[in-house]
């Protein structure tokens, strides 16, 4: 770099100051979450006070309460059942989309990528409509229904990624040697994409786990999720067992988060930028 | 082998293959969306149905100027939000790229972790920093005060009056405006981050160095190189933010107070305690199309800055 050396020092402050920059975006994104998990080991009786000495009696009350293990289970049923279908589906649609042009395709893929776009309270306001006036009984099957369908097209852009690396050489030759078509998907396609499907999935899975508003608007009664359950406990007020639910959760999506990440790199090539 | 499907066989496994996600997305997406449209034109039925008409009701009663005022502060609120996140992320998001490889990656996985972690969780998170019995509060009638305290008795000075008359109080953080801004921009400054970082990522830094061969100062090298060619980046990153930040609902209805409500809020209202559906719907049609047309400007703007 050329330049004077008044430039270059004025560079080096520049550098500095972007550095600390960086590192005060870093303290803002995770200060709050830290915060929270300290709390909720606070032996205070007050969600957010004056430090008073460590306690794990929080979590030991809420292992007790028995509408969080209800709420538990019925957010492990609908992320498991929608993760499932929406999988397989995604998966599906994936090859369709990487593998064959069709007369609107084009109208298809931009109504794959709307439930992606679209706020969450736009989709919730639809679902709930479409229930009510279908006078279908919200419950955990509607619930489902929903997460599924913003859930395919989270998958589908997974799986894509992955397609997007696959060579297809790699078919054409297991065909030159005799291999019928389900033989070459199940012995050579399924397993290379493989880590595309894992890491969609776990990904639906984390995106059920956390939704609230969506849920929020289709859930009924005797079908309050984990989040569902977090919120109407804020508004009743804010206790010390809100703070340790939600550091539990909140360690539970951060782990599930970077498996589907490492599965995704795993094999090489062919993650997902963002959303 | 991308092509269109020759023979029959190909037909019936593409057809196979996209029926379940097409039938899926037709019935509980696209459906619901024209249901939404189509009840916007709708009245409010006696016992909280709908009744179907074809009226514009909906949407001139939206015209009051109670809901003017809700939809002009929703707009302002993602608009600050969008701008705040790109002066933080921007420079962010150029640190990042600017990192040898390996840093590179784990300063991105830094950024995606909270980015996937539950929304509502961590706007909790700042409920119990912000409020009134909150950490920050907490600190400042607690510890600082008392500081002040003894600061006070043993240097008289008519400063510390007006201090301590300021930490005998808690700060009044949480329900108002600023708290929802630092709500938002906590929830999406990745958003904005990510697209900008795989912009600079790409940037070709060669270019920069070639206007400094030529006596570009570091300001125009920037206005003039870095920045148009980041531009999609920034455009896409904005839109990212603006959106889901335009829609909140979450965010409003915990950190922000009575009078502080967004346009998320009122819909709520409409659907889950007014039961009026048809001006819900009209309401959530009104907020699509203002992110609809936000997002289209914002392209244009950003197609012909480059």
């Amino acid at each position: 770099m050329q330049g004077t050396g008044g430039g270059r020092k004025r560079g080096r402050w520049l550098a500095r100051l972007l550095a600390l920059h960086g590192m005060l975006s870093y303290l803002f994104l995770y200060a709050p979450i830290v915060i929270l998990v300290i709390y909720s080991f606070n032996a205070s009786r007050y969600a957010s006070g004056a430090w008073r000495g460590f306690t794990l009696s929080w979590y030991a009350r809420l292992f007790a309460n028995e509408a969080i293990g209800d709420a538990l289970r019925n957010t492990l049923i609908v992320a498991g059942t929608s993760t499932a279908i929406s999988t397989v589906f995604g998966t599906m649609v994936a090859l369709a989309m990487e593998r064959y042009d069709f007369r609107g395709k084009l109208a298809f893929d931009a109504l794959l990528y709307l439930p992606i776009i679209i706020p969450d309270i736009a989709m919730a306001v639809m679902l709930l409509l479409f229930f009510v006036l279908a006078r279908v009984q919200l419950g955990l099957t509607t619930i489902i229904i929903s997460h599924v369908a913003f859930n395919i097209s989270f998958v589908a852009v997974v799986v894509r990624a992955r397609l997007a690396y696959f060579d297809i050489t790699l078919e054409e030759a297991a065909q030159d040697l005799y291999a019928d078509e389900w033989q070459t998907f199940r012995r050579i396609t399924l397993p290379l994409i493989m880590p595309g499907i894992l890491g969609g999935a776990l990904l639906a899975f984390t995106l059920s786990i956390d939704d609230f508003v969506i849920t929020f608007f289709t859930a009924g009664p005797g079908s309050t999720t984990l989040p569902l359950r977090i919120y109407s406990m804020v508004k009743l007020g804010v206790t010390p067992e809100v703070n340790a639910l939600s550091s539990m959760m909140l360690v539970a999506s951060i782990g599930l988060v970077l498996l589907s990440l490492l599965l995704q790199k795993g094999g090489g090539g062919g993650g997902i930028e963002i959303a | 082998m991308m092509g269109r499907p020759r023979t029959r066989r190909e037909t019936i496994r593409l057809l196979f293959l996209i029926s379940p996600s097409l039938f899926w997305l037709l019935v509980f997406f696209l459906f619901p969306l024209l249901l939404v449209f189509a009840i916007s034109f709708g009245q409010r039925g006696t016992y909280g149905g709908v009744r179907w008409t074809l009226t514009l009701e909906n949407y001139v009663r939206f015209f009051d100027p109670l809901y003017l005022r809700i939809l002009g502060r929703t707009f302002l609120l993602a608009l600050t939000t969008t701008v705040l996140c790109l002066v933080i992320g921007y420079p962010l998001a150029y640190f990042i790229a600017t990192r040898p490889a390996r840093w590179r990656n784990v300063l991105v996985l830094l950024l995606m972790i909270p980015f996937w972690t539950n929304f509502l969780i961590r706007t909790y998170a700042w409920l119990l920093i912000l409020r009134d019995q909150g950490l920050i509060n907490t600190v400042w009638t607690g510890p600082l005060h008392e500081l002040l305290v003894q600061i006070a008795a043993a240097a008289p000075l008519p400063i510390w009056e007006a201090a301590l008359r300021a930490t005998s109080h808690p700060l009044h953080l949480f329900g108002t405006d600023g708290a929802i801004i630092v709500g938002l921009v906590y929830g999406w400054l990745p958003d904005m981050v990510l697209p900008c970082y795989a912009a600079i990522e790409r940037l070709d830094f060669s270019l920069v160095e070639a206007a400094q061969d030529l006596y570009a100062d570091r300001l125009r090298s920037f206005t003039r190189v870095i920045l148009p060619l980041t531009m999609p980046g920034i455009v896409a990153g904005s839109v990212l933010v603006f959106i889901p930040s335009l829609g909140a609902y979450v965010t409003p209805d915990l950190l922000g107070g009575a009078k502080s409500i967004m346009l998320g809020n009122v819909i709520y209202s409409q659907f889950m305690s007014a039961r009026d559906y048809p001006f819900g719907a009209a309401i959530s049609f009104i907020l699509m199309a203002v992110m609809l047309i936000g997002t289209l400007v914002y392209f244009r703007m950003g197609a012909e800055t480059e």
